[in-house]
């Protein structure tokens, strides 16, 4: 009766990728050129235009240097192993190895990362446990919240005229609001009852924060993070491209630039596994710190 | 002089817009000798927890005082430590953990050794060995109070404040809990103030029980003094020939103040220092 829960969702895991791949292949795969009803003449312009080049017996075949339309999945892994096989060099102050462009950009979201939590931490918990003070600032949390972190990047540039420091602060602005409002909801919700015990135990203000606030408030301080997590890990990305700081975001505009879209396709294939690779390491931290009830 | 006194303490809560302020309690006085069990039995939401809340500084009072071993107490203290009804249990802490955080808090200048003897043994007395590193998400209600027992207990308060600590445990289990409290009681003779709604409770372990009238501006009408002999058991208890008179007159008074207290007005004499209790002893 319970075969369908012992089946092993891998193996569909594997069937829908094989279908995914077969698909693309076979969609973007370009029939063999055919010299039948073409000149002389129009087949020496094509081969002029770089289409066609003179394979062996005379013939004709479509150019392999020039593409036309999406590339199938073989260029692209034939793209991959070319940029993981050159990784760790360094060409030219732009062309750095993918590793490079992966350190660049995980460092970048980092920094803003971290500076957002802490920064937000501290002042959700402020807000947390000062009602008047709480309800006096929401309104401006109201309002800033929602501005998508892009938004800032003009008057950001503008003001720390750096594109490096820039992008780190767009990182701070999409991950500080979540956290904070979080925060500042997660100690303002604690029970009562914590509170009461820590002050019939006359904690200190300092042990009343780090053994009763904030581990009591963490599931839900956990929770903002996740969020802000996801939307720095989704600012990142465009604000090298915009700011052209060297990344994984901006490896896919530069490949878009040299019209490599098989380029443009592993970078995006790179940004999703440092995503992965982000969120679970993410995962494993927040698992240190919440509890049940 | 009385060990703990709440010396003609009033709670109002500010009313809705427009109207006035609302009256829990005015002019409430109640003595607790040392070492004396008092009971506060009465309706839901007739003020007896706000009370509890207001000795144990918890929640401030409108006018009055509380007095404890001669001094005046505000806000809240180790000498004032509370059972909760909800236990009140810090769920990110083991067993250990809840109880060595209050022992460590009462007793700063202890070395860790001691500490860790001090909650091994109050862990002991209600019977929680080998569930020392489990938390409260792992225990049943019943063992969950057991906690909140012994960590109450463990810093050794000069009153303890216990708010329906039976409340939301299953009947069976409460019978239990209720007789393992009577013989830490016993062993230690601390001075404890306890709100219930269980007549049953109430005269197993008090000695003496305030009937509460209802709310708003509520009021202690009675004290029951209950004479029954210590060391009481659950079973010797209702042998006793008092037990169902007891119990006869608090429920009937429960059952006279189920409406809004209109039915004492009478019998209360009016005057300013409010009305005096009256004593019934069994």
């Amino acid at each position: 009766m319970k075969t369908h829960e012992n089946g092993s969702p891998w193996i569909i895991s594997v069937f829908i990728l094989v279908i995914f791949l077969g698909g693309w292949h076979l969609l973007t795969l370009r029939p063999s050129f055919h010299a039948n009803g073409k000149t002389d003449e129009q087949l020496q312009m094509m081969e002029f235009n770089g289409d066609i080049v003179r394979a062996g017996a005379g013939g004709y075949i479509w150019n392999p240097e020039k593409m036309n339309g999406v590339p199938g999945p073989l260029a692209v892994v034939e793209k991959a192993r070319t940029e993981l096989s050159e990784a760790f060099v360094i060409k030219g102050t732009n062309d750095h190895g993918i590793a490079y462009l992966v350190l660049y950009t995980v460092s970048r979201f980092a920094g803003g990362f971290l500076a957002a939590s802490v920064v937000a931490i501290i002042f959700g918990v402020l807000l947390g446990l000062n009602r008047v003070l709480f309800r006096a600032v929401n309104p401006f949390i109201q309002v800033l919240k929602p501005i998508s972190p892009l938004a800032w990047m003009p008057l950001l540039l503008y003001t720390v005229k750096d594109p490096k420091w820039t992008a780190v602060l767009v990182v701070f602005m999409a991950a500080v609001w979540p956290t904070l409002a979080t925060t500042a909801f997660g100690v303002s919700s604690l029970k009562k009852e914590y509170l009461h015990v820590a002050a019939i135990l006359q904690l200190s203000w300092f042990k009343r924060l780090y053994r009763v606030i904030l581990p009591g408030a963490a599931p839900t301080i956990v929770n903002g993070l996740r969020i802000a997590f996801g939307s720095a890990l989704v600012a990142v990305v465009p604000a090298e491209m915009l700011l052209g700081e060297l990344g994984v975001g901006y490896l896919s505009w530069i490949e878009w630039n040299n019209l490599d879209i098989a380029g443009v396709i592993f970078a995006i294939l790179v940004v999703g596994v440092v995503g992965v690779i982000l969120d679970s390491g993410f995962n494993k931290l927040a698992s240190l710190v919440t509890y049940q009830e | 002089m009385s060990f703990l006194i709440a010396d003609h303490v009033s709670k109002f809560f500010p009313g809705h817009a427009g109207g006035g302020d609302v009256c829990i309690f005015k002019d409430l006085t109640l003595k607790v000798d040392k070492g004396e069990f008092v009971t506060v039995i009465g309706h839901s939401g007739c003020g007896k927890s706000t009370l509890l809340n207001i000795i144990a500084g918890l929640e401030t009072l409108s006018e009055g005082g509380v007095i404890l071993n001669g001094r005046e107490v505000s806000g809240p203290g180790l000498d004032r430590m509370v059972v909760f009804q909800n236990f009140a249990l810090m769920p990110w802490m083991t067993v250990f953990e809840n109880i060595a955080l209050a022992v460590r808090s009462a007793y700063p200048d202890w070395e860790q050794a001691q500490v860790v003897a001090h909650v091994h043994k109050y862990i002991g007395l209600v019977g929680l060995k080998g569930a020392e590193d489990k938390r409260p998400i792992a225990l049943s209600g019943g063992m969950k109070q057991r906690v909140g027992l012994a960590r109450a207990f463990s810093i050794e308060p000069k009153v303890l404040l216990l708010d329906e600590p039976f409340a939301q445990i299953d009947a069976l289990t409460r019978g239990v809990i209720q007789e393992e409290l009577v013989q830490m009681w016993n062993a230690t003779r601390n001075t404890v103030f306890m709100v219930t709604h269980d007549v049953d409770e109430a005269i197993l372990l008090s000695d003496r029980i305030m009937l509460m009238t209802n709310g708003p501006s509520s009021r202690i009408a009675e004290i029951v003094e209950v004479t029954i002999p210590r060391p009481r058991s659950r079973d010797s208890v209702i042998e006793h020939p008092h037990y169902y008179k007891i119990r006869n007159h608090v429920i009937h008074f429960l059952v006279r103040h189920a409406s809004h207290g209109a039915a004492v007005e009478e019998s209360a004499p009016g005057g300013s220092s409010g009305p005096v209790p009256l004593v019934v002893r069994f």
